[in-house]
């Protein structure tokens, strides 16, 4: 039943936060909350509203929580431990600790790097808020804890109560696994779960809502601090609540900036196309620091949402729902703005089977088909997906209802906030291939590329990325490394240490394919360097010469003088391609410490990892 | 010390130029430390006037200049590298060295001079080192094809009277290789050789024709064996006229004082047609060149570099003065000019045979530009006769290009090749077409003000139905065209020339014998293409209308009023 005002005893704010998260709960969790609902009303003396059935058979978790009101030793410390690479969990914890701390918790928030492991065991309440990379790996600065729990080191936890908030992408196969792995190995080693793991897709408000209201409700049930109003309320603004610090501008509400200028930094006769976008913040109050990033809501490619309303032959201007708070639009606005329709996720094509009548669908969705599965949904979208598996039984509502919602694309920042007020850069590369013989692009680069023009605007948000940053101190010297568009977050560095003049030392490494036509920003480099802002530059083009050079082979070059700025202090950022660069680089810097600094592998290991938790080795990668 | 007493400031302070070059320690300069910079593309401007000694040159792809600069890219910088190649004789070895280096390295096409040599556009500043090693390997050098020192010594490739051009191009090199730079800069910094510190060296020691601040300006020689005047000798600081009696080799008529280059809207500059002071011995011509470059390096003007070529030391000292400090300097005297006669200065297209009996292929290369383009394989077709040629490729000074010396047994298979490949010997085209010549111009010359090599071919495509409508389809007229007047395509020695003022505008120049014994003179002044068309057509008709028996273009415009003849630099814009 959907709870309205008209039907139930709740206001509309109430009815929707419970049509929210009634539908979430377990079994188990239904009668605890029966139970739950009716003891608390026992101890304020009210009068029983709940039938004696209900109440009997939800006496043991009563009662489990009767006990619990009456033991003040329960502890209302929690401590938040976050794993994050671009800043989304850590925020998100730290929104979270506040709102404990405002219902009166002890919130001890940290990074999963920054935690002393040895005082673990003394936790008793424990949430994790974590995000997944690449092939189901760790974030950097959960890399080490989540080592330390595997190991033969980790403590028994009885004492433990826990929850996981796990943040992923259902498009790539290991989807939250970090989280699952943290949730996993926390019940292994004896811990409870205060609630159950949420993992989320892209588009996470909800089921961190969801989590937050479930793990305040139980955090409330164990100490009898919070009543179930407050909590309720306190979880629904969550997520609003963290974005918005200066500005009345968010990731849910985004700014609408005007596109100031757009144009491409490779040179005629580049096989490649990289947009250098400056936007406008005037008027939203937006501020960032070199390291950020920016969201943009992109469109998708009408081409392709046209090519896909044809398929089914339906009206485009047909109205359809554009999200699920009920608006509606039609059916091409829908799959231009609203929805993700050039990836293709399991859960997607297991609804899609429901719609389809071809029994292939079915068949790739069967257990045991992961390979095939994995296979089929890398490089297709939802058009190879309509045309495949035709014929469809399917309405345009029932089509969008199974999309996910449009992600946001996040940039790292090209530009100083501080060099320029009320402006933001980006450096964004033009995404087109080739797969399975149709020509791709895409969202979001593509959008900027070829369908936004200066006076345009685009929906953005600032995403902040506390894990790459420069020094507090201005004398410290930076080691930069980032090729291709990773060079973008070093652009904002130098501009901000130019703007402030700060004294410290600076060495970039950049490389792309040709020297002539890719060097991004290459007279600001020269600029800088000649005004000293700069202090080394080293490139490598990979295409230029016959054997192909990279960054790496720069930084092993120059190791000795590399090895000399690290012992100096240098701090040491990496930006751009994960897959490839970001780990021949890091297997670069093990090679620099372990030679130069006369070190044993497991010696230059423990000393990059030192590095890293001091924070002196930060990675902003993708 | 001898640094102080070489420099013979002329009114006023040696130029910026001057300072570079006395400063470089013999064309090093930092060279080494800048060509390795790998942030830029580009040379500092000081290293890229002396990197001209060493025969390259900074330039940028114009086209893009501005776009790139929006880019936050630095100009599209590349580097032209042109060889020093006497008499413009290449073994096929070395066109097939060229023609790869112009794949790998360049962009692609090679540029026949009008100084009978080849150039390359197009090369990164990375790839200089491995060209220039490739270059040299092939046993040819670029040493001093640019730069404030004696030039590429032409010679005329006539293609008939083979004994004489044997012997007249030996001389040629013989000039050639005595005026070379000794420093040993250019084997340090290119050829990986050792490292020889000059600097502790007397100037003398090192450069004893030069010194260490070399000449204030370039120096350009030639050789012409009449009647033909294809080298335009009389453009030349030194013109070689061979003197052939009996069918020998007797000496040389020198002709001194000619130039090509001019400023715009400055009338202390002008072109200049070479005076001839006497004769000499072959052997005697060696001599001869050294003391007439040592009396220019001596009294040239540093100061001021547009004044500062030899025409302008004579015309200021007069020539008299010149013989006789010649004179005491060779320490002998010139005997009298014998008599010569020239009758034109262009090229004879097609096979000829020579009086050794080999046979020479001239063909047409429009603008000197070798490339496959458009469908016409002109850049794959000589490659694939250059695998199987045992003769010689001759560049001539039109920019065309002669297949020399092809016995008898070879001529077929040439003939095959060239026919497969539709390599032309011209004869398709208008006359007009065949006496054209152009220099580079945009988008690679930084000097350039208006575009000469790729719009003269479209200029010409549209004066051809006036020249076909006035029945002079088969009548040579030497047309030629410059993006700037600094003279690369020798503009003042047009029967019909045109001077870049700014893009799409000409000067246009009429009158220039035929044979390149007069200069032409101005006609009409910044007009373009409707008002060049308009200008030209009604004198073509009345050209053709009234023209006397053999009577050349630019001799009846004098006849006929529009313009006055220039027998001398000095009344070029009078």
């Amino acid at each position: 039943m959907q709870l309205q005002v008209t039907n139930s005893p709740f206001n509309q704010e109430q009815a929707e936060l419970l049509n929210r998260l009634l539908p979430t709960l377990t079994e188990s969790q239904r009668v605890w909350l029966t139970g739950y609902l009716f003891a608390s009303q026992a101890s304020a003396g009210a009068a029983p509203a709940v039938s004696e059935i209900q109440a009997i058979a939800a006496a043991p978790a009563a009662a489990e929580t009767v006990i619990a009101i009456n033991q003040p030793a329960v502890s209302k410390e929690v401590t938040i431990l976050f794993g994050s690479q671009t800043g989304n969990c850590q925020r998100l914890a730290t929104g979270f600790g506040r709102k404990l701390e405002e219902q009166g918790f002890q919130v001890t928030l940290a990074a999963m790097n920054k935690f002393k492991t040895n005082g673990l065991k003394k936790v008793e309440n424990l949430l994790l808020v974590v995000s997944t990379h690449g092939e189901g790996e760790p974030p950097d600065n959960a890399r080490a804890f989540h080592e330390f729990l595997y190991s033969k080191r980790a403590p028994q936890l009885e004492n433990l109560h826990f929850s996981v908030l796990a943040l992923g992408d259902t498009s790539y196969e290991f989807f939250c696994q970090t989280g699952k792995d943290f949730d996993k190995r926390l019940e292994e080693l004896g811990g409870k779960r205060l609630s159950p793991r949420v993992d989320c897709d892209l588009d996470y408000d909800e089921p961190v809502a969801s989590w937050s209201a479930q793990v305040l409700n139980s955090l409330g049930n164990r100490v009898n601090a919070v009543s179930g109003a407050a909590l309720a309320a306190a979880a629904t603004d969550l997520a609003n609540d963290i974005a918005a610090e200066q500005s009345a501008y968010s990731r849910t509400n985004p700014f609408r900036a005007e596109v100031l200028a757009n144009l491409n930094l490779n040179g005629r006769g580049s096989d490649r196309e990289t947009r250098h976008l400056e936007l406008s913040l005037e008027g939203s109050n937006l501020q960032y620091e070199p390291g950020d990033s920016l969201g943009i809501y992109p469109e998708n490619h009408p081409a392709l949402v046209d090519a896909i309303i044809q398929e089914f032959g339906w009206n485009p201007e047909e109205i359809v729902p554009i999200n699920k708070n009920g608006e509606q639009g039609s059916l091409r606005e829908a799959l231009l703005k609203h929805y993700e329709i050039t990836a293709l996720t399991k859960p997607l094509l297991t609804q899609a089977a429901e719609l389809s009548l071809h029994a292939g669908l079915r068949e790739l969705i069967a257990p045991g088909k992961e390979q095939e599965l994995k296979s089929y949904i890398n490089g297709r979208d939802l058009l190879d997906l309509v045309q495949d598996f035709a014929p469809w039984q399917a309405s345009a509502s029932s089509l969008v209802a199974i999309l996910r919602k449009l992600p946001a694309r996040l940039y790292s920042i090209a530009s100083s906030f501080k060099a320029n007020e009320d402006e933001v850069h980006l450096t964004i590369r033009a995404v087109r291939y080739e797969s399975h013989g149709r020509d791709r692009y895409g969202v979001c680069s593509i959008h900027c590329a070829e369908r936004v023009q200066p006076g345009d605007s685009l929906p953005i948000y600032i995403q902040q990325n506390p894990n790459f940053k420069l020094p507090a101190n201005p004398e410290t010297p930076i080691i930069m490394v980032g090729p291709g568009t990773g060079v973008a977050p070093f652009r904002a560095f130098l501009e901000e240490r130019e703007e402030l003049g700060a004294e410290g030392k600076s060495w970039l490494f950049y490389g792309d394919r040709h020297f002539v036509t890719d060097f991004l920003y290459q007279t600001d480099w020269q600029r800088m360097l000649k005004d000293g802002v700069l202090t080394k530059l080293d490139v490598a083009f990979s295409r230029d010469t016959e054997e192909k050079v990279y960054v790496q082979h720069r930084l092993l070059e120059k190791s000795r003088e590399l090895f000399a700025w690290l012992q100096e202090g240098a701090y040491v950022y990496i930006c751009g391609d994960e897959k490839h660069m970001a780990h021949d680089v890091h297997t670069a810097l093990l090679t620099v410490i372990e030679q130069e600094g006369g070190l044993s592998t497991e010696e230059a290991a423990a000393y990059l990892e030192n590095l890293q938790q001091e924070q002196r080795y930060q990675r902003d990668v993708y | 010390m001898a640094k102080e007493q070489l420099v013979k400031p002329i009114g006023g302070p040696p130029s910026e130029v001057e300072h570079i070059k006395i400063e470089s320690n013999y064309l090093r300069g930092a060279l080494v430390e800048t060509m390795r910079n790998p942030i830029t593309g580009g040379l500092p401007e000081d290293d890229n006037r002396l990197l001209k000694f060493h025969g390259s040159y900074m330039q940028d792809d114009r086209d893009l200049r501005n776009e790139r600069e929006k880019q936050k890219l630095e100009p599209a910088f590349q580097f032209m590298i042109r060889v020093v190649l006497p008499s413009g004789v290449a073994t096929s070895d070395q066109w097939l060295a060229m023609d790869e280096l112009a794949h790998k390295y360049g962009n692609g096409t090679l540029r026949l001079t009008t100084r009978q040599t080849f150039q390359m556009h197009g090369i990164l500043k990375w790839n200089l080192k491995p060209t220039l090693q490739k270059i040299n390997s092939e046993l040819m050098t670029t040493l001093a094809a640019c730069g404030d020192v004696n030039r590429n010594v032409m010679c005329s490739p006539n293609p008939f009277q083979s004994d004489l051009h044997e012997e007249v191009s030996y001389w040629a090199r013989q000039v050639n290789d005595h005026l070379a730079p000794r420093t040993r800069a250019y084997h340090e910094i290119w050829l990986d050789g050792e490292k020889v510190i000059d600097g502790q060296q007397d100037g003398a020691e090192v450069e004893p024709i030069y010194g260490p601040v070399y000449l204030p300006r370039k120096f350009k020689i030639g050789f012409a064996i009449p009647p033909h005047n294809d080298v335009d000798v009389f453009s030349q600081d030194i013109g070689y006229i061979a003197v052939v009696e009996d069918g020998k080799l007797k000496g040389f008529n020198i002709s001194v004082g000619g130039g090509m280059g001019m400023t715009h809207g400055d009338s202390t500059t002008y072109p200049q047609l070479g005076k001839v002071i006497g004769f000499c011995t072959p052997e005697r011509i060696v001599a001869l060149a050294e003391k007439t470059v040592m009396i220019q390096r001596d009294y040239g003007n540093r100061s001021i570099r547009k004044n500062a070529r030899f025409k302008y030391t004579i015309d200021r000292h007069g020539i008299e003065w010149f013989k006789t400090e010649l004179e005491n300097r060779l320490g002998w005297q010139l005997e009298e000019v014998r008599p010569y006669q020239f009758d034109n200065n262009g090229d004879r297209y097609g096979w000829l045979k020579g009086s050794n009996g080999k046979w020479n292929l001239t063909l047409y290369i429009q603008s000197g530009r070798i490339e496959d383009k458009d469908g016409y394989n002109l850049m794959t077709g000589l490659r694939e006769i250059a695998k199987i040629h045992t003769g010689d490729f001759r560049i001539t000074p039109n920019q065309n290009l002669i297949i020399g010396s092809v016995s008898s047994q070879k001529k077929r298979k040439i003939s095959e090749l060239a026919e497969q490949y539709g390599l032309t010997d011209g004869t398709q085209h208008s006359a007009l077409r065949r006496s054209s010549l152009s220099c580079v111009s945009l988008p690679t010359c930084g000097l350039a003000m208006a575009e000469a090599e790729r719009y003269l071919p479209t200029l010409i495509d549209k004066l051809e139905p006036i020249i076909n409508e006035a029945g002079l389809r088969d009548k040579e007229i030497n047309i030629r065209m410059t993006g700037c007047p600094n003279g690369c395509a020798r503009p003042a020695l047009g029967e019909i020339s045109f001077i870049g003022k700014s893009l799409g505008k000409y000067n246009m120049y009429m009158g220039a014998g035929f044979a390149g014994e007069r200069l032409n003179k101005l006609y009409r002044e910044n007009i373009d293409e409707t008002e060049i068309l308009d200008t030209l057509k009604p004198i073509i008709h009345q050209y053709a209308k009234e023209r006397q028996s053999g009577e050349h273009f630019g001799d009846y415009v004098i006849r006929a009023g529009f313009v006055k003849a220039v027998h001398d630099g000095q009344e070029f814009h009078n």
